[in-house]
């Protein structure tokens, strides 16, 4: 009885560690997909009833274990508004080419210690592999890559939060003429994440 | 003399320790000297020019020389350059990082300060409209906070390109070239026009059946050619304005053709009398997909469902799969008709076992195709293996063990899979390609080199059937035309060995008589 419950409902801690986990994965993917690190660097995984290419390179790996694990502090203290993955050319990191960003909306009305919410994980679920498939099918209409590109990782957090040592703050590095598509978007019921690309509109000339 | 001995014991005295590098205090105290000082040196340089040794100038030679005495920068001529911060000087200073700033919101918040004074003179309503504008223009940047992980990512190997670039540019197919014997034609042996055919992956518009008549879907229209004689015959037409056909499917035994609509309707045509058997229906979207196991037939729809509909009783629907999110697009029961495989949008590959009950979940459910799989091929002789072609994010050909789900093999093939298919003669696999070379490949298999490469579809190729005698592989394109390849010609040196041993068996009879 207990077990059936707990697999329905869902807390502020649960949900910052889905969602989460869904940055772990959708960053991957896009980092795949979008070919900024060489294939032979990422190795298949099965997550979420698909599989998911995640990279095996060892700097990569510890780079995300230190944001994934800020991020879900930060998302079970309820003060992320925006993660946004910038790839921008490597040579000149001012040259934005593509921006995803993941809006993330929070019930402000939870706490750590409320009662859990009505929310299945195979629905929670469901949300996240249409995303990441959709991430996937962007391959079909983003312009390609030409150069050698990096990419970067923002969050946009409350105002008044003392910023970590190992973080700085930033600038937007928005994208001047950009094309923008939306994404599907998913719920935890807590957390509401809804994605979107925007990428540089090549001049014709 | 003796001065100069005074001044040199002076200095060696003040700093004792010349030989080891300055204090850093010291430094700092030379570097303020040495500006003055060649300063000085410089002035007194021009000046010594136009006066020749004027009074002035002594005194200030004076204090060169005794600087000079000592290890300080003031040694230096005044040409070269001093020891002034050519190079950043490191830990004392705070050097902002210029990439990460946002000089736009700082310069905003700069100007927007100075004018804070004007506000209790503009009325409440220019205030809220200043502030809606402020929250529009600058939105997030005014109640956020953006921060970005300091460590930065690692870079991308040396010399690694985007390997999507193969989608964009022309690149031959991998693998190594298997020397054949065998003649293959590299252009076709005949192009059929085929106008309105629709430009779209997901259906399945072309199929040719064993009594050599090959079905064509024309945006509303089905035609009949006659491979044997040529005939072109119309077989139907749909009546709704915005109707067209969706996917064809001839039954096995070759005298009845499946007809799927956008309607969601699935039609059944006797060919010979060109008449409607019957019209089921069932689908909530386009049928995209059919496939035939004896009186079953199986169709896919964009919906993400497989219908079963028994097609010999009244009450035609049998089972419904639901085990796709996405449209279904390909979907082939194997020759022995166990199991059936379907293809979807969603990226999976679908295993689903013969059985009638409604809810059953798919025996295996493969995900390893990063993109829809169309082109699905069951390999005649050796049972319980199929051949999986993914789009244009895939571009893989892998092959599987249905029987105990397992990946066989893959190929990467560089473009777009949008058909499969096996000949029994050579043993070999034919795939119809997409971008950037619209080619038709001939695989050997098991050792996929590849033995040939045909070209000459001006855009995608959409679909490919094999004639029922196997000889021959059509193909249709994006560009309008249907090609027929005759790359399995029947090899008559095959055929004489295939027919020796049996004159050798007869002869053998005869002898032990």
């Amino acid at each position: 009885m207990a077990a059936t419950s707990s697999a329905n409902t869902i807390t502020l801690k649960g949900s910052a560690e889905i969602v989460a986990e869904f940055f772990y994965y959708g960053i991957n993917s896009i980092l795949y997909q979008r070919g900024i690190y060489p294939p032979e660097h990422f190795t298949m995984t099965k997550k979420y009833g698909l599989s998911i290419l995640v990279t095996t390179d060892e700097s990569l790996k510890s780079y995300f274990g230190s944001v994934v694990k800020q991020l879900e502090e930060w998302l079970t203290q309820k003060i992320v508004q925006k993660v946004v993955v910038v790839v921008s050319s490597a040579d000149n990191k001012e040259e934005v080419l593509e921006r995803w960003q993941f809006d993330v909306e929070t019930d402000q009305n939870v706490t750590v210690d409320s009662k859990p919410k009505e929310k299945s994980k195979s629905d929670i679920h469901k949300g996240i592999v249409s995303v990441i498939k959709q991430i996937t099918a962007t391959v079909t209409f983003l312009p390609l890559l030409e150069v050698p590109c990096t990419f970067n990782l923002l969050i946009y957090t409350d105002k008044d939060l003392e910023t970590p040592s190992s973080w700085e703050e930033s600038k937007p590095f928005l994208i001047g003429n950009s094309e923008e598509v939306k994404l599907r978007s998913f719920s935890t019921s807590i957390h509401k994440v809804e994605a979107m690309v925007s990428y540089k509109v090549q001049d014709d000339d | 003399m003796s001065h100069l001995g005074e001044d040199v014991g002076r200095l060696l005295c003040l700093d004792g320790n010349t030989g080891g590098p300055a204090m850093r205090w010291q430094r700092k105290a030379t570097e303020v000297t040495s500006c003055n000082n060649s300063m000085n040196v410089s002035m007194n340089k021009s000046l010594n020019r136009s006066h020749n040794a004027s009074a002035i100038g002594s005194p200030m030679r004076a204090l060169n020389q005794s600087l000079g005495g000592s290890k300080t920068p003031g040694k230096k001529t005044p040409g070269k350059k001093s020891k002034t911060p050519t190079r950043t000087p490191s830990g004392d200073r705070f050097i902002a990082n210029r990439s990460t700033t946002d000089f736009e919101v700082g310069n905003f918040k700069m100007l927007n300060d100075l004018k804070i004074e004007d506000e209790d003179v503009l009325s409440p309503s220019k205030l809220e409209y200043r502030r809606v504008m402020n929250e529009n223009l600058n939105g997030h940047a005014m109640n956020s906070k953006i921060l970005s992980f300091k460590q930065a990512v690692p870079s991308a190997p040396e010399g690694f390109q985007n390997n999507l670039k193969v989608l964009y540019s022309s690149t031959k197919t991998p693998g190594s070239t298997h020397k054949t014997t065998r003649h293959i034609p590299q252009v076709p042996e005949r192009i059929l026009d085929a106008p309105d055919i629709m430009d779209d992956y997901y259906l399945n518009l072309i199929d040719w059946s064993n009594g050599n008549l090959l079905a064509v879907a024309l945006a509303n229209n089905v035609y009949i050619w006659n491979a044997t004689t040529g005939d072109i015959q119309q077989l139907l037409q749909l009546e709704g304005p915005d109707d067209y056909v969706s996917c064809v499917s001839y039954i096995p035994e070759g005298a009845y053709l499946a007809v799927g609509t956008s309607s969601g309707t699935v039609q059944l045509w006797d060919i010979e009398q060109s008449k409607k058997l019957r019209t089921m229906s069932g689908h909530a979207a386009r049928v995209g997909s059919l496939s035939w196991n004896s009186y079953i037939l199986s169709s896919g729809s964009r919906t993400g469902n497989i219908h079963h509909h028994d097609v010999r009783s009244a009450d035609h629907h049998v089972a419904t799969l639901s085990g796709h999110s996405q449209e279904v697009c390909g979907l082939r029961w194997s020759p022995d008709g166990r199991v059936l495989a379907s293809g979807a949008n969603d990226n999976l590959l679908n295993i689903w076992a013969a059985s009638t009950s409604t809810d059953s979940s798919p025996l295996y459910s493969f995900t390893q195709h990063q993109a829809a799989v169309k082109a699905l091929a069951w390999c005649p002789w050796q049972p319980s293996l199929l051949a999986s072609g993914g789009g244009t994010a895939d571009r893989h050909i892998r092959f599987w063990n249905v029987n105990n789900g397992t990946c066989i093999n893959s190929v990467d093939t560089k473009s777009q899979v949008c058909s499969l298919l096996w000949n029994k003669e050579y043993k070999e696999l034919v795939s119809g390609h997409g971008y950037a070379q619209n080619q038709i490949v001939i695989w050997k298999y098991p050792t996929m080199h590849r033995v040939t490469e045909l070209l000459g579809h001006t855009a995608r190729i959409l679909h490919m059937c094999m004639s029922p005698d196997g000889s021959t592989v059509i193909s249709a394109a994006a560009d309008e035309t249907l090609r027929l390849w005759k790359c399995f010609a029947n090899d008559p040196h095959q055929k004489k060995k295939s027919a020796k041993p049996k004159m050798g068996s007869l002869t053998r009879v005869q002898n032990i008589r």
